[in-house]
């Protein structure tokens, strides 16, 4: 991609950002629910309740909330969760490498069942078992991550009790780790053992992400698989001399990638947005989970800085996606 | 002078249509033999036959092709292929889309030069450069670095010459290389192809509809309709005392430098009508003939 | 090659009906059949439920289904933790997912076409407005942002249907948005305008039509969506309250004892899973059986 169209990308999202901050602020707001309400215990007096209220700033009116809140976020303070006590940006920095592994596992499990099914499927072209397999991928791609989450769960956590259900890590294995990146820094650190435990745990919220993205993706390459291979430039390599396993590495799957890529890219940004529930259901300690208890308790400042976080992420995702395109797609490099 | 490529009485169908009728044709060493017909002839068909590229509902149902003597059609798949690009190749139609788009030229002509004649990386690279030269790529070292899009319509095409004639082919088969050019470019082209069957050495089987061509670079031609070959001779005997009624109506339809332009007649509906009454009754009698 | 060039005769309606159905293959029908069950249980559960779905009974409490051990033929799917009998509950709950799933359908279906036909019609500014709302839109995470949505206006059917309609009425305005592009620009559409329609009555009679077949297939796979939509807010508590049942409500309390009572979690999974592969089918065989007459 040239230069100033990525520019202009990056440009774009600083007022995307405040225009989401600025929904979100208002939103919450503007509708009932007091999130004082929620936290002040039985016996305050009016007097308490009005510190309270005056020490998070919500009784000043709406546009002086909101000029504060950018003022604060352009210094880098977000705020204090109501609800947690403590601040938004190490809360949120604490739990998110949590869901990046998460997903990023997700992803790459995604990747190898996708492209492995979309070949094995365009091996068996014409037979009666591509249409099973056609079928098969159809199942997987309707029932959607927080399902396959349940069945999972119920499937090897509860009837067949393989894996673990709930958590990150086993409480047991006293690690004392410096970054919130587990996985990575246990295999950096040769703690292989406790690699293993984060991956038992993983596993199956992972793979829940995976089964629909994967799904798709087998779709989408399969189908590109064949119509690449009836272009042309494919046809004519036969005329070549070059043999179908040759001619489907070099000619087909290079051109087949490009457009999975790009629609299915589209997709990586719901994967990360199904870890609200699938974190939820497995009581993994991510974002996602946060999530759902700051919107229960109406945790405005939490709440506003993990949508942020979020959209911050799907842009970035994006971003990449159209990145990593362009690289595939040499016509889209040149002008 | 032995012949490159003997097609003999060849039948092929795609499902219930017959395609091509006992197709009789003939390619003699570095001879250029036009094979000529409207679109739907079967021209296309000849050359999908000779490449194994027919589609998958085809079959063919009678016939030979030999090449330089062997037969193609009977031959193992990984026989054939050694011969596919290497003595025998292409010259495909359009050259929009006939070049993978995400590979440079370089790397497209190298794999077909280390597949055939074993070069290192090096020795390919010099040669393609070396091929590019003969098709008068300015530059070709840079050419090798671009990637097809990068280039005009008449650069790809000379590109596919080059890699047709890359590996010193014994026969050339052109499909229609001059149809998706313009006019002024068709020119050239066609001087190109002749440059360099002379240097290489090749027979080519030019498949055409436009007769101009035909006249211009074909020795010999073959005219085909309806899967039918209707005649087949020297091109100057051919054009100039035509011996089918068919070939003399594509004559009086073919525009002329030395002819005004309202002097051009459509070929007689009549005409098309009876020749495809003729082939449908050939097809009853083949179908009906013990095998 | 002219011989193969058949020319086949006009078609009559009825064939064409007949050709569609079966264009839509087994799809169709399947999800024909499934989504039809859907209906019929939701609109008779009062009558073929065996029991009173708020109806507790402490005494028997987290009962088996009946064809395990320990279960009763009473209570044919076993019972909650309330003692509530969860096959009348599962019927119950047909009849809040599919009330939720057409209001909230229809209305993002109203929406969404209402918005995508001036986009695709009108073109300009318009189509300018629409398209930045739309991609705007979609920047939130929807799962986000509906739980937002339906924590701020409170737990209820309401606030499910809201969240429904809010997040997916942009699936229905980007497509028809650009089947209404694609119409406009073809020649019949371009005829009407020689005719001297204005493009309102260009839109109503003309393009709107040819929307029907596209319309219903969205509809019957927002349908699908809705009823996972529903899931989800139970899943975090701001779904339907008191004794109504839902599916999602029973997985949110099948959860809590899932190593004790997996049926009561296992059971309303398996009725969303076929409730949405019946959509689903249907949705991609109503595709097939329409979309090539659409093309003619």
């Amino acid at each position: 991609m040239r230069w100033s169209a990525i520019l202009k990308r990056l440009a774009l999202i600083p007022p995307t950002l405040l225009g989401v901050g600025a929904i979100v602020f208002v939103l919450l707001r503007v509708v009932p629910g007091d999130p004082i309400a929620m936290m002040i215990p039985p016996g305050a007096s009016p007097a308490d309740i009005a510190r309270l209220r005056a020490l998070y700033g919500l009784d000043q009116p709406l546009l002086a909330q909101f000029v504060t809140w950018l003022g604060q976020v352009a210094s880098g303070d977000f705020g204090r969760s109501i609800s947690l006590r403590q601040q938004v940006f190490e809360l949120v920095g604490a739990r998110l490498p949590a869901t990046l592994e998460l997903a990023a596992l997700a992803v790459a499990l995604a990747l190898m069942m996708g492209v492995a099914v979309a070949v094995v499927g365009s091996l068996l072209r014409g037979s009666r078992l591509e249409w099973l397999l056609d079928t098969a991928n159809g199942f997987f791609l309707a029932i959607p991550d927080f399902l396959w989450a349940l069945i999972l769960l119920l499937g090897f956590g509860v009837l067949l009790p393989l894996l673990p259900i709930s958590g990150r890590l086993d409480p047991q294995l006293a690690v004392a780790f410096r970054t919130h990146f587990y996985l990575i820094e246990s295999l950096l650190t040769l703690r292989f053992d406790v690699a293993a435990d984060l991956l038992r745990h993983m596993l199956l919220p992972s793979l829940a992400l995976a089964l629909p993205f994967a799904a798709l993706v087998a779709r989408l390459l399969k189908a590109q698989l064949a119509e690449a291979e009836d272009q042309d430039y494919a046809q004519i390599a036969h005329t070549r001399g070059f043999s179908r396993t040759t001619i489907l590495q070099r000619e087909v799957f290079p051109n087949a990638l490009i457009p999975t890529v790009a629609l299915s890219g589209v997709q990586v940004t719901l994967l990360l947005g199904g870890t609200v529930l699938v974190e939820r259901i497995f009581s993994y300690e991510g974002i996602g989970n946060m999530a759902i208890d700051a919107v229960i308790n109406r945790d405005f400042p939490l709440i506003q800085g993990l949508i942020l976080t979020f959209a911050v992420l799907f842009i970035a995702l994006n971003l990449a996606v159209d990145l990593l395109v362009a690289v595939l797609d040499p016509r889209l490099r040149h002008g | 002078m032995s012949a490159v490529l003997e097609i003999d009485n060849l039948h092929v169908a795609i499902g219930a249509a017959n395609v091509l009728r006992g197709v009789s044709l003939r390619v003699e060493a570095g001879e250029v033999r036009g094979l000529v017909g409207e679109s739907g002839a079967g021209k296309s068909m000849v050359g999908r036959t000779i490449f194994g590229l027919l589609p998958a509902k085809a079959a063919i149902r009678a016939g030979q092709v030999q090449f330089e003597g062997r037969d193609l059609l009977a031959m193992p798949d990984k026989e054939r292929r050694g011969l596919l690009g290497r003595r025998i190749a292409l010259i495909p139609q359009d050259p929009m889309t006939s070049l993978n788009p995400v590979r440079r030229i370089g790397a497209q002509m190298v794999a077909l030069l280390q597949l055939h004649l074993g070069l290192s990386k090096r020795a390919a690279l010099d040669r393609a450069a070396d091929l590019l030269a003969e098709v008068a790529v300015r530059d070709p070292a840079r050419v090798l670095q671009l990637y097809p899009h990068e280039l005009s319509g008449g650069m790809r095409q000379r590109v596919l010459i080059a890699m047709a004639f890359a590996c010193d082919p014994a026969l050339v088969i052109a499909d229609e290389p001059t149809t998706a050019l313009d006019v002024t470019v068709q020119r050239q082209v066609l001087q190109l192809v002749e440059r360099m069957r002379q240097r290489h050495g090749a027979a080519i089987l030019f498949v055409t509809h436009d007769l101009g061509v035909v006249a211009k670079i074909c020795r010999s031609m073959t005219v085909l309709h309806a899967g039918r070959v209707l005649e087949d001779g020297p091109t100057a005997d051919v054009l100039v005392k035509p011996h089918h009624a068919y070939t003399r109506a594509l004559l009086a339809a073919t525009p002329r430098a030395d002819r005004p332009a309202d002097a051009l007649k459509p070929v007689p509906p009549a005409l098309i009508e009876s020749l495809w009454a003729e082939a449908r009754r050939l097809d009853q009698l083949t179908a009906t003939r013990p095998a | 090659m002219a011989d193969l060039i058949l020319s086949g005769p006009i078609s009559a309606p009825a064939s064409r009906w007949r050709s569609a159905l079966a264009r839509g293959g087994a799809r169709l029908w399947i999800g024909g059949v499934l989504v039809a069950l859907l209906l019929l249980i939701a609109l008779f559960a009062p009558v073929i439920a065996p029991h009173d779905p708020a109806e507790q009974d402490l005494m028997s409490a987290q009962l088996p289904p009946a064809f395990m051990r320990g279960g009763e033929a009473a209570f044919p799917l076993g019972t909650d933790s309330l003692g509530r009998c969860v096959l009348s509950r599962l019927m119950y709950s047909a009849r809040t997912a599919v009330s939720v799933a057409l209001i909230a359908s229809l209305l993002a279906a109203i929406i969404g076409i209402a918005l995508g036909l001036v986009a695709g019609a009108f073109g300009g500014v318009p189509d300018q407005s629409v398209s930045r709302l739309i991609d705007v839109w979609m920047a939130f995470p929807p799962v986000l942002l509906s739980i937002v949505l339906a924590a701020v206006i409170g737990a209820g059917l309401v606030s499910v249907i809201a969240a429904i309609v809010v997040v997916d009425w942009t699936r229905f305005a980007r497509i028809i948005r650009a089947e209404t592009q694609a119409q406009l620009a073809r020649d019949y559409a371009a005829a009407a305008r020689v005719l001297g329609l204005t493009r309102a009555q260009a839109l109503r009679l003309e393009i709107l039509p040819n929307l029907v077949p596209l319309i219903v297939t969205l509809l019957a796979v927002e349908m699908g969506i809705a009823i996972l939509v529903e899931v989800i807010l139970s899943f975090v508590g701001i779904s339907v309250t008191g004794d109504t049942a839902s599916w999602g409500g029973m997985i949110t309390e099948g959860r809590q004892i899932v190593y004790q009572a997996p049926w009561i979690m296992a059971l309303p999974i398996l009725a969303v899973i076929i409730s949405v592969i019946g959509f689903n089918l249907l949705g991609d065989g109503l595709r097939a059986a329409l979309d090539p007459v659409q093309r003619r």
